[in-house]
């Protein structure tokens, strides 16, 4: 039987393995799953970045579902983004919540004047110091925050209308369908 | 036309492969000689023809033939000569074809040497080669074929990945593959001795110098391949840890094992079952890398997501050749415990626990390796173990062996003597310390560096102790056989990369810095002064070049030109720049300007002092060669009476029937 046992270590391999191929045509290596997600987000209380006397809390904004979206005007992707955000935030039915990530606040403040203004609310982390609590490692990211400040669902990188169809909606629908 | 040849030679020598593999082992179960005679001419056939294909694949690059799909993936009409030879084995289809190359080089070398082999054996050993090429041949014709057309041809092909540009690249996988591919000997000859239910002594004196050669294969490209990380990465690190990396150490630390266990089993007759299952391990494990590299389980996702088939069809193999090799074992692995008897103190023991701390090392890079497939399989998230893991675990496993190393040929066989390992233990061990104690002072109270320093001494002298006894004890011409010289070689560079490991990685200086012309950076008594970047040209590439110009004291001591090149797809690669040193390499690398629009101003440069880290590559380079010497010892070989003399010694192991005529 002992003779039996490099055997039987080796097809526990195997089974492994084979989990791994079924694994891989499963899912997206690249994604990095946030260990944020389905946690309360993190406490956060920034300045509105028009007001910038005015402070927002994440206690502020419970009640109701938001999209936080992570932007600069540094950011190249975020211009990508922009154009599909201006268009669908709207048919969302989630508040849009702009995130202003280490950004000078009149360097945003003309890039929104230039490309527009979706968001129903802009908040400002110039340091950068919250989204470290958030996980950020780049702009744009987006997070969708349900009614009771839990994160329901991240996109890291530029939301495309195919993300939006396939990924923001569905997470919207089942997060609205759960909690009317 | 030329390609579609090279295609039908794959064919022909699958087929081949075909026949040198079944009709010798049907031959030898039957008892008939006419069929085991196919063996030899079937493997030189197939060699004739696998070398056909691969000379094809290199003339279709050497004349820019880009109809072909890999070439045009892989070079450009600007690409020299040199790097179009390497680029055969640049990409997967290649390398696979090169894999198989040297698969046949062995297999002619084994047809060749092993004449004097019994012959059921003989066609056994050659056999079970060819089901391996089946295999390999099965997957570069069905999923992974390098000759496939790319019509209309384009005018110019894509490049070979500037990673590989490098001359460390062209040298590291020929060397590593011969080290994989070598270990199918004892692989082979295993699962020939289980198929025949017998395994002489004098069958594992034979196999002995080809695990020595493979071995020494394998760490000549593991040394190339870290040198190539050093120098080319641009991150001045030598070793990663990562599943590529892991793949090639994991069969060589179980080849480790396998050559002691090999010399316990020959001249002992012990540890029989044992020495067939490092044997299967080592070579089981070179698939795996191979699986683990190319399947896309583990890294380079896309290559997988284009073809499942081929991570499949590569399980699938795997399973049949591990799986099927570990059931003959459990089947057919000698059931009696051959050999004499030992005591605890005796060199038995002694070489049982390196064995059993490199096996287990061996597993612990696995586990390492795996722990992300591992975490999702249970559903823990993506997790991976990086150098945290393997850098607490590896050293803890070695310690006891470098501890140990020095008794170890002190001790005779069966009842080795206590008192002259108290004598080694004095002598060498009072010396490591006082060598300890006095370079404490230099390097500023570095644990580390002091045992890297105590480890140096402590080996050299405990290799030098045995080398000055055989001086004394034996008389001329009998002191230092090779296989005595070799293994002395091999424990000398233990002792040389434990230093170079422990000295560079305590006494290194990093330094990230900003540095506009004219700055300078004082560095472990160096000046590093920034004398400005400008542009250059090389056969396919533009660079931006530094200059840094380092002194020591005011005199200048080398000037180092480390460049930012850009080939003609746009990919950007570092080229450091460094200055080897036997005590210490200086080694600058170009980050990013700070005015994109001016490098001719002020840019980001990474400045590195390593202290004897060249002494990790030599201890590598001693180790290899001490393999080399090894094998080179004319006991190996096998002569008739030579053969008959073994018979005699092996009658006292229980397994062993008489093949004497």
């Amino acid at each position: 039987m002992s003779r039996l046992l490099p055997f039987i270590g080796f097809m526990l391999l195997v089974g492994l393995f084979g989990f791994g191929i079924w694994w891989n045509t499963q899912h997206d290596q690249n994604a990095i799953p946030s260990p944020l997600l389905d946690k309360p987000a993190p406490a956060f209380n920034l300045p509105k970045l028009y007001e910038p006397t005015q402070m927002v809390s994440k206690a502020d904004l419970l009640g109701q579902p938001y999209l936080l979206n992570v932007f600069a005007s540094w950011c190249i992707e975020c211009g990508v983004e922009h154009p599909v955000l201006t268009v669908e935030g709207p048919t969302l039915g989630v508040q849009l919540v702009g995130y202003n990530y280490k950004d000078a606040p009149d360097d945003a403040k003309g890039w929104l004047a230039k490309h527009g203004n979706p968001y129903d609310l802009l908040i400002a982390d110039e340091p950068g110091h919250t989204a470290i609590d958030f996980g950020v490692y780049g702009a744009p990211e987006s997070f969708l925050i349900d009614a009771k400040g839990v994160i329901r669902y991240k996109h890291i990188g530029p939301l495309t209308p195919d993300v939006m169809a396939k990924e923001l909606k569905p997470a919207i629908a089942a997060m609205l369908k759960e909690a009317p | 036309m030329t390609p579609e040849l090279g295609q039908l030679a794959l064919i022909l020598a699958m087929l081949l492969a075909l026949a040198q593999s079944v009709l010798p082992l049907v031959g030898a179960w039957r008892g008939n000689r006419a069929l085991m005679a196919v063996a030899r001419p079937a493997a030189a056939g197939q060699a004739v023809f696998v070398a056909m294909a691969f000379g094809i694949l290199a003339w279709a690059f050497l004349r820019f033939d880009f109809s072909v799909q890999y070439v045009a993936d892989n070079s450009n009409l600007a690409l020299p000569w040199y790097y179009r030879i390497a680029a055969v084995w640049g990409a997967h289809e290649g390398s696979l074809l090169l894999w198989i190359l040297i698969l046949n080089v062995w297999t002619v070398a084994l047809a060749a040497f092993s004449q004097k082999l019994p012959e059921v054996f003989a066609s056994r050993v050659i056999a079970v080669m060819g089901l391996i090429a089946v295999g390999f041949l099965a997957f570069i014709i069905f999923t992974s074929n390098p000759f496939g057309r790319l019509l209309p041809m384009p005018g110019d092909g894509a490049d070979l990945n500037p990673v590989l540009q490098d001359p460390g690249m062209t040298f590291h996988p020929p060397m590593l593959y011969m080290g994989y591919v070598g270990f199918s000997v004892a692989f082979a000859f295993s699962i020939a001795a289980l198929l025949g239910g017998e395994l002489e002594q004098a069958w594992v004196r034979w196999a002995r110098p080809w695990t020595n050669v493979a071995w020494a294969f394998l760490t000549c490209g593991i040394v190339a391949g870290s040198w190539w990380a050093y120098a080319e990465l641009g991150w001045g690190g030598w070793w990663f840890w990562d599943p590529v990396e892991n793949a090639s150490f994991m069969p060589w630390l179980v080849g480790v094992a396998l050559i002691h266990a090999q010399a316990v089993t020959e001249k002992r007759g012990s540890l029989r079952a044992w020495t067939i299952l490092l044997s299967i391990f080592a070579f089981s494990l070179s698939l795996l890398g191979t699986f683990l590299v190319r399947s896309g389980v583990l890294t380079s996702v896309h290559a997988f997501a284009s073809d499942p088939r081929r991570g499949v069809f590569i399980l699938a193999f795997l399973t049949i050749v591990v799986g099927g090799s570990l059931l003959l074992y459990a089947l057919r692995a000698p059931k009696v415990l051959g050999g004499k008897p030992f005591k605890v103190v005796s060199r038995e023991t002694a070489l049982l626990i390196s064995n059993l701390m490199f096996a287990v090392a061996a597993a612990m890079v696995l586990l390492g390796t795996l722990f992300p497939l591992i975490g999702d399989a249970l559903n823990l998230g993506r997790i991976s173990v990086g150098p945290p893991y393997f850098g607490f675990l590896f050293p803890l496993l070695m310690l006891p062996v470098v501890l140990l190393l020095p008794f170890g040929p002190f001790l005779r066989w069966g009842k080795g003597e206590s008192l002259v390992l108290k004598q080694v233990l004095m002598r060498a061990g009072i010396v490591a310390a006082a060598c300890a104690i006095v370079a404490a002072f230099f390097v500023d109270g570095q644990l580390k560096a002091i045992a890297g320093v105590g480890a140096l001494v402590w080996l050299t002298v405990g290799v030098l102790l045995y080398a000055l006894k055989r001086w004394r004890e034996m008389p001329r011409g009998r002191r230092y056989p090779a296989e005595m010289a070799g293994m002395l070689l091999a424990h000398l560079g233990v002792g040389v990369f434990v230093a170079g490991v422990l000295l560079s990685e305590s006494l290194s200086v990093t330094r990230d810095v900003r540095m506009a012309p004219g700055e300078t950076q004082h560095i472990g008594n160096y000046d590093f002064r920034f004398d400005g970047v400008h542009h250059t040209t090389g056969p396919n590439w533009t660079a931006d070049q530094g200059v840094v110009t380092v002194t020591r004291n005011g005199n200048e001591t080398t000037v180092m030109h480390p460049q930012k090149r850009t080939y003609p797809r746009g990919q950007v690669q570092t080229e450091s720049a460094v200055d080897a040193g036997i005590t210490r390499d200086l080694y600058v690398a170009l980050g990013e300007p700070m005015d994109a629009n001016d490098i001719e101003g002020a840019w980001a440069l990474r400045l590195y002092y390593k202290p004897f880290i060249r002494w990790i590559w030599a201890g590598g380079l001693l180790m290899m060669l001490g393999g080399l010497v090894c094998a080179t010892d004319k006991r190996f070989r096998i002569k008739r009476s030579a053969r008959a003399e073994a018979g005699a010694e092996a009658a006292d192991g229980l397994q062993i029937q008489e093949t004497r005529a």
